[in-house]
């Protein structure tokens, strides 16, 4: 590594002073993602503001149809949360499956949305559900923060302080994960508010996107069978020694299918896939 | 250069360390504690793993900066009273381990997801397991070790 100046911050206003004032400062909350860069000298920042312990971060929320977690709550908070699992059940799902159970110790949902991995469960989440990232200057809904490759609508110096997921009717999520990283190789996550269905598909991709058509037939029908005549446009999808772009398209058609055949009747779909 | 005071199975330290340590070299260096292992310092094979503030963790993966005031337990602080902890005892004898590199590391992670679930199924065993790595073992007698220390602790 890299030397750095390593400085914990005592609030988000300090926080946001410190980024403010060193433009190659970089925020730090788990570390699970950033320190692995570090190490490879991937990123030579100047100063490393650390944001993990700050408890006006921390937390879990459920009120008036939204739910609110705060920006450095760890996944294995929100996998284990009663007030997730009540309000949505698939999002508690999605964060017990991310990594590994160490990584779920350290690992925060504002790093997982912050660095947009192409490959982290989280992005489909907020994408799907259409939340909304706030920030410590604005709000930022999820159809206009996610940019593709490790790219967000964050600005220099903005940090993420909470995301709000409106709570829908129901909601599902179903990855492919790779056998030896645990990342998406595809992801899906659908779910369904009144009339509108939305689905989010991470992994396959260089950014989370939206499956439009999918979100149309299953607006009309939501049943596994409504998506079975259409295909995932392969061309702007990820190629590497793990799968072709075919092949991902297919995954996340597949993992569609699955979320939904869940989101129909959990506890079946639960049975039949097995280990 | 960071102050970083902590406690290290039971014992309060103090080190002046460069902002940029891990916590597996204060604990390795510093602290003169080497049961912790670094394997691939890509944190990946947890065999670094240790508890801090009572959870597993990679410490290959946290810098000691971010680790201060904690409360740290590495494999030298599982047994007591010259008693092997319950995960170390069913290691030893279910053969859990061949070349042992990776050994403290399970032992750590599995004691860190017992507490939580104290009867794991074979599925939740291996979903537990999965931040850890063994290049020698194929794994079986690990996993009939959890489920034994699992036995011995729900006594």
């Amino acid at each position: 590594m890299h030397t750095f100046s390593y400085v914990k911050a005592g609030s988000i206003k300090e926080a946001g002073d410190l980024l403010a004032a060193n433009s190659d400062a970089k925020l730090l909350a788990g570390g699970m993602t950033l320190i692995p860069t570090l190490k490879a000298r991937l990123a030579q920042p100047s100063h490393l503001i650390d944001i993990g312990g700050l408890p006006e971060l921390s937390g879990i929320d459920a009120k008036d149809g939204k739910l609110t977690i705060g920006a450095a709550t760890r996944h294995v908070e929100v996998s284990r949360s009663a007030v997730v699992k009540k309000a949505i059940p698939a999002l508690a799902y999605l964060a017990s499956q991310i990594g590994d159970p160490q990584v779920r110790n350290r690992g925060t949902i504002g790093g997982s949305l912050a660095n947009n991995d192409p490959a982290a469960d989280y992005p489909s989440a907020a994408l799907s559900l259409n939340a909304t990232i706030v920030t410590n200057k604005r709000e930022i809904a999820a159809d206009d923060y996610f940019q593709g490759l490790f790219s967000t609508a964050l600005d220099a110096g903005e940090m993420i302080v909470k995301i709000v997921f409106p709570v829908p009717a129901k909601a599902a999520y179903e990855k492919f994960p790779h056998p030896a990283s645990g990342y998406a190789m595809a992801g899906a996550f659908v779910s369904q508010s009144g009339k509108d269905v939305r689905v989010a598909i991470t992994g396959a991709g260089p950014g989370v996107f939206r499956w439009k058509d999918a979100e149309a037939a299953l607006g009309k029908k939501l049943a596994a069978a409504s998506v079975e005549g259409l295909s995932v446009d392969a061309a702007d999808l990820n190629e590497d020694m793990h799968g072709t772009k075919e092949y991902r398209a297919n995954l996340a058609k597949v993992m569609t299918k699955r979320a939904v055949a869940k989101l129909a009747a959990p506890a079946a779909a639960a049975k039949s896939k097995g280990k | 250069m960071a102050k970083v005071e902590l406690k290290i199975n039971g014992k309060q330290h103090s080190f002046d360390v460069e902002d940029r340590t891990l916590l597996v070299n204060l604990i390795r260096d510093h602290a003169q504690l080497t049961g912790t292992h670094v394997g691939c310092d890509t944190s990946q094979c947890g065999a670094c793993t240790i508890h801090m503030n009572g959870m597993a963790v990679k410490s290959c993966t946290v810098l000691a900066g971010q680790a201060n005031g904690a409360d740290i337990t590495t494999i030298e602080g599982m047994a007591k009273d010259g008693k092997l902890h319950p995960v170390q005892q069913a290691f030893t004898e279910c053969h859990a381990l061949q070349c042992g590199f990776c050994t403290p590391g399970m032992i750590m992670a599995v004691s860190g997801f017992l507490k939580d679930n104290p009867k794991p199924t074979d599925d939740e065993i291996y979903h537990g397991l999965e931040g850890n790595l063994c290049r020698c073992t194929g794994y079986i007698n690990i996993v009939k070790a959890v489920k034994q220390a699992a036995k011995a602790m729900s006594k």
